[in-house]
């Protein structure tokens, strides 16, 4: 699970089969942030629904990308799941308006992008928490644009 | 250059006289022949990008610095140029606004840390080819070289921390720009990187020997410029034998991050022990296990991973490992890792073939994206070294001096002609899709990417690695692509139509003497020839012993008689009627119902009837006697039986090979159940 919280909260969660523990979490405030983690946590349960709701057998990209899992009073967010099950929960504040379906759905690609460039390295292990300074730096200049 | 630095460094831009003194005047010309690349007028903007480092002062400073020292107008930078830049240094450093103003007093000298190596190697190297710029010393050659040494000296104690923090801020205001970028610039990555490592690894050494096995005493300066790659080369022989060299490569003899020949050829020797060809990959596990026996901390191999495949297809290709070799070796040597790849690590992994890096001129331009470590638009990090590629010649030809003289130009570049070299990079032939994707997207985002190419390759091709995100399913690919089951095997010498069958059969009864009655339906038994031949011996044995008072004629008559009722017999119910009154009937019934066997019933039917025409006058009391009865029951007896057993015989066949039918019809039967399962099986999946 990777989670990334924004400035204006923006958290972004990828977990991983059935374990579905956190490989990665980020927010940009430090305020709040149990509330964000919580809300990703409870986020799972609608990704998964409509991860099993997709009974196709061919995967594309456009149902990788989960869309608005449900919005809530403060925030939305976002789902998006990889061929590998690996989760993506972005967390973004609902004031935050500026925000496009586009945008988000760019967000997820980079992410999938770096994910995987971080599977590709040999000395890092599946299940690892990620710790690529690359990935970071991607995060958090993702954060930084959308704040 | 023909002029004197003296003479040169008392004119300034504008027409504004900038006294020197001697001591500067030295410390100047020293400087300047130090960043001279070439017998030209204007300076390495590498090197001087290097000294804006080493006076570690602001990025605003350094840029108000440039401004006002007129290099932007003149696009290099000349010997005035140089020194307004000295003095504006050192006006900053001693905290004076940058103004011209402001160096018209008396100022100390411009303090540079780090730039020891570089004064030091070059000078000894300049007196003693006697390089034409030695004049340029005033003369007093020797006693400026002992002079630039404790300078530089000096310079060394301080260290590099800031002047790491000062070339990401020069590095930051200069814009990436397009090949005739600023030189200077990569130099600040470049020496940050370097510096990170080196210079903290080098101040360390100016107070106190050296930490590895190098053989140079650390107090003689000339030597410490060899040092980091001396220690590189221990770290080398802690992985093998290898012997040290002292000597470095010609351009960067204190680049730590320089791959020399020796360090080349070891790379090379262990790239072949992993994988012999050298245009080959090193799959991501081989080169974990090589790398793992570094003893270095997982996540550090895994930063020098991240930084060496710049093609992120988790294998190494050659140059890709001398790189990861390469860092790893500095990072046992105590050198930090870089955030990003070094330009000069960076050439290496461009060079097309084993040639050394080119001189900091070409080096410059690839290592300009890396300059740019935080907030760096993407695309010129990620497409530089795609372009170094393929457009390699192009980049030299549009290198030649404009670099230099417009790197001074270039430093205010914004972010626009950031965005322009994407553009550019569309023109690489290789990897145009992703380079513009990469592109395009990142025109939107600045995203802090110190990395190296962040190319998006596929795993499973080497260099190039499209993101699809459509997941196939592997299983469809597979069934379609199963071979189809192997039809089952033929039976040989049989047929599927049953009604061939019979004739397999029949080849396989031919032996049984069947095969000329199975030509057709089997047609009912055997035309009794040879037992019409034996109902005639035996009528004639029998006529003989019973019949004794029948005359010839009846006799032949009787015989007669004998053979039709046997017929009858044979072929027909019991129809035979004993009598010659009878006897016509069967035998026209004999001959009606029996066509097949029309010709020996006819032929006996006009035997017969010839026969029995004439005895039919003359015996009819034998027709109905009881003697011909009694004879006829014997001899019908004894033909009846015969019958019997022949149709018995011709039964037997028959049910022999109706059950072997019946048995061939069963397996072809089950067969065609098992297809017709298989096709079940076969036929949902081939839908899906």
């Amino acid at each position: 699970m990777m989670t990334m919280l924004g400035g204006e909260p923006f958290l972004l969660v990828s977990k991983q089969e059935q374990q579905n523990y956190p490989l990665y979490i980020r927010s940009v405030p430090s305020d709040s942030e149990l509330k964000f983690h919580y809300t990703v946590h409870t986020s799972l349960d609608v990704v998964e629904e409509k991860v099993s709701a997709v009974g196709k057998v061919i995967v594309d990209q456009r149902e990788l990308y989960l869309g608005l899992l449900y919005p809530t009073e403060d925030y939305k967010v976002y789902g998006y799941v990889t061929n590998s099950k690996v989760k993506f929960v972005i967390v973004v504040d609902s004031s935050n308006t500026s925000l496009r379906d586009n945008e988000i759905r760019s967000m997820f690609r980079k992410l999938h992008n770096s994910f995987t460039d971080v599977m590709c390295n040999p000395f890092y292990n599946p299940g690892d928490p990620i710790q690529s300074k690359v990935f970071d730096s991607m995060v958090s200049s993702m954060m930084v644009q959308t704040c | 250059m023909d002029q004197s630095p003296g003479s040169a460094m008392a004119a300034a831009p504008a027409g504004t006289f900038l006294p020197l003194n001697e001591q500067e005047q030295r410390c100047y010309s020293a400087l300047f022949t130090w960043c001279q690349a070439d017998s030209a007028g204007t300076l390495s903007a590498a090197r001087v990008a290097e000294l804006f480092r080493a006076s570690q002062l602001p990025a605003d400073t350094l840029r108000q610095v440039m401004e006002v020292c007129g290099a932007k107008q003149q696009g290099y930078f000349g010997p005035t140029q140089f020194q307004l830049v000295l003095k504006l240094l050192s006006a900053a450093q001693s905290g004076l606004p940058v103004r011209l103003e402001s160096i018209k007093g008396e100022l100390p000298l411009p303090r540079f840390t780090g730039m020891k190596n570089y004064a030091e190697d070059r000078y000894p190297a300049f007196s003693q080819h006697g390089d034409p710029r030695g004049p340029h010393f005033g003369g007093t050659t020797g006693q400026t070289q002992r002079w630039a040494e404790d300078r530089s000296a000096l310079r060394h104690r301080e260290n590099s921390v800031e002047k790491q923090q000062e070339a990401q801020a020069v590095s930051r205001s200069p814009r990436n720009s397009p090949p005739a970028s600023p030189s200077n610039f990569p130099m600040s990555a470049y020496s940050s990187q370097r510096n990170g490592g080196a210079d903290t690894l080098l101040s360390q050494s100016v107070h106190s020997p050296p930490r590895s096995a190098a053989q140079q005493d650390g107090s003689s300066p000339s030597h410490r410029g060899s040092r980091p790659p001396v220690e590189q080369h221990a770290v080398a022989r802690a992985y093998s034998a290898e012997r040290l060299v002292d000597h470095n490569a010609e351009d960067y003899p204190d680049d730590p991050w320089r791959i020399t020949e020796e360090q080349l050829e070891y790379y090379t020797n262990q790239f072949k022990s992993l994988q012999p060809d050298l245009g080959a990959l090193i799959l991501g596990a081989v080169a974990k296990d090589f790398f793992t026996k570094s003893k270095l901390p997982i996540p550090e191999l895994s930063f020098i991973w991240e930084l060496s495949d710049v093609d992120r297809d988790g294998a190494l290709t050659f140059r890709e490992f001398c790189t990861a070799f390469h860092l790893i070796v500095a990072r046992k040597n105590g050198f930090p890792l870089p955030e990003s790849l070094p330009p000069s690590l960076q050439a290496s992994l461009v060079a097309q073939d084993g040639a050394p890096p080119r001189p900091v001129g070409e080096d410059s331009f690839f290592g300009v994206p890396f300059a740019l470590l935080e907030k760096v638009p993407v695309p010129p990090e990620k497409t530089e070294p795609l372009i170094s590629f393929e457009e390699t010649e192009t980049i030299q030809q549009g290198k030649p001096r404009v670099e230099k003289q417009s790197s001074v130009a270039e430093m205010n570049i914004s972010k626009h002609d950031v965005i322009e070299e994407p553009s550019q990079c569309v023109s690489t032939p290789k990897r145009v899709g992703e380079v513009q994707d990469k592109c395009t997207e990142n025109t939107n985002t600045v995203t802090e990417i110190p990395d190296l190419v962040y190319k998006v390759d596929p795993h499973m091709r080497p260099r190039s690695r499209p993101r699809s995100y459509s997941s196939t399913s592997i299983s469809d690919v597979v069934k379609k692509t199963e071979v189809p089951p192997t039809p089952p095997p033929r039976q040989q010498k049989t047929h599927s139509r049953a009604s061939s069958l019979d004739l397999n059969k029949l080849f396989q009864h031919s032996s049984q003497g069947l095969k000329s009655t199975w030509l057709t339906p089997p047609p009912p038994a055997l035309p009794p020839r040879p037992p019409v031949t034996q109902m005639q011996h035996f009528t004639a044995t029998a006529e003989q012993d019973s019949q004794k008072a029948l005359q010839q004629p009846d006799f032949a008559d009787f015989s007669k008689f004998q053979e039709e009722e046997k017929i009858s017999k044979q072929n027909l119910s019991c129809d035979a009627t004993v009598g010659a009154e009878g006897s016509i009937s069967p035998k026209t019934g004999v001959g009606l119902s029996q066509p097949l066997l029309q010709k020996p019933t006819r032929s006996k039917h006009r035997l017969e009837s010839q026969n029995l025409d004439p005895s039919l006058s003359s015996f009819p009391a034998f027709v109905s006697g009881n003697k011909p009865s009694q004879k006829l029951s014997n001899r019908q007896k004894k033909e009846i039986q015969m019958a019997i057993r022949k149709n018995r015989e011709t039964n037997a066949v028959l049910a022999r090979l109706n059950s072997e039918l019946q048995q061939q019809l069963k397996d072809v039967h089950q067969e065609r159940i098992a297809l017709e399962s298989q096709l079940e099986n076969l036929r949902p999946v081939a839908f899906v």
